[in-house]
């Protein structure tokens, strides 16, 4: 596939270890921010063939394991309203509520619907006028966009059975959370290249000013991982604090200026509860109220008080936070596994539990 | 979450600004997706694809400056030589 095979090239990849391991003179700690660059770590056994130049710590970045109980919660009881059918993406139908996951209330009856694309849940609108259909809206800037054009093509086509429970995160805020922690130990950042394309890489810049960290925008393949591995090493040797874009085909300085628009015109920021974090300040978007008409909250009710997040022996917020891997989590591949998992984070595929559960159990 | 997959514009459908939708190939697989985010592609561009919406069109020229880049910093490191002689 062009613009993948190359980026996973053997030679490509030897070639960067060995420039990595000349130039750290010391071993540094590098967060890497998105789930996905997580679970693409551990699938090539990179942190394993750093681990003498940089210790890893995996961020909060996968907007599923972030998702509040209490959310989960809501749409397990608006699917199960009469007339109501919930729509989402396949990783959020697992994320454990306070005592059952979507696809459970699903065994038991409950109208849900996994679907590829928020703009799918449109057209399931458009297909069912009888039914209500709300999509519970998940995901970082990288899918806000989608979610956005989801309003504005139900706006357009005048529905009046489709509505978002809306769950979106914002990035910058949970990094300015984890790099203003009086015990945060982390040298540099790793950023979500997918989230920089819409975003843009200077949105950085302040970050950086004032925690004096490196952001690396980074992609996903392995030759990309390690770019941004080596950028933000770079700048870390030479203790210059900047913004370096180790991902420029697919992201810009300024970010995907039409998608910006879309999300504006849709959304605003929001304080938002992310699962292991607490309350994070502009954490989330919520509707404009230009567009309460499809706010699902606003339409049935909002939820109930709070819901515990799941399981009380899951020690997601430090794994979240990179105090603890999850192999030294005393449940993890024994009462905590995929198909039973105890939180959030062994869930979606993109989970640092997950990932460690598939791919990183020599790290034990 | 955030997976993104690159795919060639084969076609547009519709150019509306905000029901824009293009046929996409994934590796010989084609998929209509939406392309609010990236007016301005026109076929054979290579657009970054999530959700169903393309949401960042891919710069060639930035790609090979980049891997140029990469070259000339590797021929200046005898460890990445030693690497690739290997």
């Amino acid at each position: 596939m062009k613009y993948a095979d190359e980026f996973r090239d053997r030679q490509a990849v030897a070639a960067r270890l060995a420039t990595l391991g000349e130039a750290a003179t010391r071993r540094w700690t590098i967060m890497e921010v998105c789930g996905g660059q997580t679970h693409n770590l551990l699938r090539y056994g990179l942190p394993q063939a750093i681990d003498a130049q940089v210790e890893l710590i995996h961020g909060p970045g996968c907007p599923v394991c972030v998702t509040a109980a209490a959310t989960i919660d809501r749409a397990i009881s608006l699917a199960q309203t009469p007339g109501c059918l919930v729509a989402s993406f396949g990783d959020m139908l697992r994320v454990p509520g306070s005592s059952l996951s979507l696809q459970q209330a699903r065994a038991r009856g409950a109208a849900v619907q996994l679907v590829y694309s928020p703009l799918d849940a449109v057209a399931l609108a458009q297909r069912e006028p009888a039914r209500q259909v709300v999509f519970l809206a998940v995901g970082f800037e990288t899918t806000a966009p989608a979610t956005a054009l989801a309003v504005l093509q139900a706006a357009r086509w005048g529905l009046t059975n489709f509505s978002l429970l809306v769950a979106h995160v914002r990035v910058l805020p949970a990094m300015e959370l984890i790099a203003g922690d009086a015990a945060c130990r982390i040298d540099g950042f790793l950023a979500a290249g997918h989230v920089c394309t819409v975003t843009g890489a200077n949105v950085y810049e302040d970050f950086v000013s004032r925690h004096r960290l490196p952001v690396a925008v980074t992609g996903f393949e392995p030759v990309d991982l390690l770019d941004g591995l080596l950028a933000c090493v770079r700048l870390l040797e030479a203790r210059r604090p900047a913004v370096a874009n180790a991902y420029v085909r697919a992201v810009s300085s300024e970010g995907n200026r039409h998608a910006q628009a879309i999300v504006e015109q849709v959304f605003e920021p929001c304080d938002r509860t992310w699962r292991g974090l607490g309350t994070v300040p502009g954490g989330g978007l919520q509707l404009r109220s230009a567009w309460s008409e499809f706010c699902a909250e606003r339409r049935f009710g909002a939820a109930d008080g709070e819901a515990a997040d799941g399981d009380s022996r899951c020690p997601s917020a430090r794994v979240l936070t990179g105090q603890m891997r999850p192999t030294q989590c005393p449940y993890f591949g024994r009462e905590c596994t995929p198909l039973a998992p105890l939180g959030a984070p062994m869930v979606s595929d993109e989970g640092a539990c997950s990932a460690y559960y598939r791919y990183g159990r020599v790290y034990a | 979450m955030c997976l993104g997959v690159p795919g060639r514009v084969v076609r547009w459908i519709d150019r509306d600004p905000i029901l824009g939708r293009a046929e996409i190939e994934f590796e010989g697989i084609c998929r209509e997706c939406h392309m609010a985010c990236v007016p301005d592609a026109e076929v054979d561009d290579y657009v970054i694809v999530h959700a169903g919406v393309a949401i960042s069109r891919m710069d060639e020229t930035a790609a090979r400056q980049a891997q140029a880049d990469w070259q000339a910093w590797r021929d200046s490191s005898p460890a990445a030589d030693d690497a690739q002689a290997s």
